[in-house]
């Protein structure tokens, strides 16, 4: 195999593990997806080694010419329409259906995917925490105030914030606003258990996807990247407990504590 | 009580397919990610009145991830995708909420009982896809024969 489709081969293969790593896909996979694309045009010495926030490739040997990346991938939001096409790509190049060139090409479509409306995204913000504000046992006055405030969130998190605020800053920020709006239309006369309110409209920002990659990470002996997510994941959580805890200390003081 | 365990099926599945949205899952497997949450939430609450919140998580958990390696199979996609949004219903929110609000109102061991229960149900989703992972691969596969 010649140096240039070496080259072409490695880059096709560590631009499908950034986007797959960036999008949330368990450390094994990105691994795994690499070594297939890498092996699938022939580089036989390609070698990826995975964290949770970056990708190291290496290729290299006496036949073949000398490759190397690291590519630094922060945390972000989980993209699994970008995984499961990434996915469906790789068995594609598998089959031998691409080119390295139109596998690339195919590779940047698919990381210029449009995200979902912000419209829809808060709608379903607001559908998720009415729903599970009945489950949590709330009744369907309950369910109506968390959806307002689950749309509240979103609005906040996808037109105020931006991601201009860190991490931290947006989950105390997000926990405290719904905390405040609920009680606010509580204490306006509609709904009858506050709590459940609250727990519904606190899901969307609970960190379910770094939580259950974490696990599965560490069960896949991929420990820092593992360790890395769940400590993601618990600081989120304890900050949303923080942003919550904070508007009802503020709750309490003002109306001396009612019965919950 | 068997309309309120219809009606928690409907929302758990809307509201599992309202995440499944928020984490930009492709819109042809809307149903399936509906469908594992609905039957995990319906199992958890069957179990509950015979065990535990974490057993119950625990058996819940494991047919969500069972499920999802199944439709993963079945749909050749990866297992993230079904996965992520199906458990949703499962993750102890309330725990998180009511260990806040008991430590806020200084009743510290309320909120120290809230904390570990909290805790013991995380421990037993980590249990519940521990094990479903475990298992091997061609028992998820369609018999060809």
């Amino acid at each position: 195999m010649s140096s240039a489709n070496t080259r072409e081969a490695l880059d096709v293969a560590s631009l499908a593990g950034d986007i797959l790593l960036a999008s949330g896909a368990e450390i094994f996979r990105v691994e795994e997806t690499i070594d297939r694309i890498a092996r699938a045009y022939g580089v036989e010495t390609s070698d990826a080694f995975v964290l949770s926030s970056g990708i190291f490739l290496t290729a290299g040997s006496v036949k073949e010419q000398d490759f190397a990346r690291v590519r630094h991938i922060p945390l972000s939001a989980a993209r699994l329409d970008k995984v499961a096409a990434v996915n469906q790509l790789s068995r594609e190049i598998e089959r031998g259906m691409h080119t390295p060139e139109e596998a690339k090409e195919r590779l940047i479509l698919i990381q210029q995917m449009p995200q979902k409306k912000n419209r829809t995204q808060v709608l379903a913000s607001g559908v998720g925490s009415g729903c599970f504000c009945f489950l949590f046992g709330g009744d369907l006055i309950d369910s109506m105030v968390a959806f307002a405030a689950g749309l509240l969130l979103y609005l906040y998190l996808l037109y105020l914030v931006r991601g201009r605020l860190s991490k931290i800053a947006s989950n105390i920020t997000g926990g405290a606003l719904v905390t405040f709006a609920a009680v606010l239309i509580y204490e306006a006369g509609l709904g009858h258990h506050l709590g459940e309110i609250i727990i519904g409209s606190i899901i969307p920002l609970v960190p379910g996807v770094n939580f259950t990659n974490a696990i599965r990470d560490i069960a896949d002996q991929d420990y820092i990247a593992g360790f890395v997510r769940l400590l993601d994941a618990l600081l989120v959580t304890f900050c949303i407990a923080l942003g919550v805890g904070l508007v009802m200390i503020g709750y309490h003081k003002i109306m001396g504590g009612p019965a919950l | 009580m068997n309309l309120r365990l219809i009606l928690e099926f409907g929302a758990a599945f809307v509201g599992t397919i309202a995440f499944a949205l928020l984490f930009q899952v492709p819109t042809c497997y809307y149903q399936y990610c509906g469908l594992i949450g609905g039957c995990g939430w319906v199992l958890y609450k069957l179990v509950l009145p015979f065990s535990t919140a974490p057993m119950a998580t625990f058996y819940a958990t494991v047919l969500v991830i069972f499920l999802s390696r199944l439709f993963a199979v079945r749909k050749q996609c990866p297992v993230t995708v079904f996965l992520i949004a199906g458990i949703f219903p499962l993750v102890p929110g309330a725990g998180i909420y009511w260990t806040a609000y008991y430590i806020v109102t200084n009743e510290l061991e309320v909120a120290g009982q809230k904390g570990f229960m909290t805790f013991k149900i995380a421990v037993a989703i980590v249990l519940g896809i521990l094990l479903v992972f475990e298992f091997p691969q061609k028992w998820f596969q369609k018999r060809t024969h």
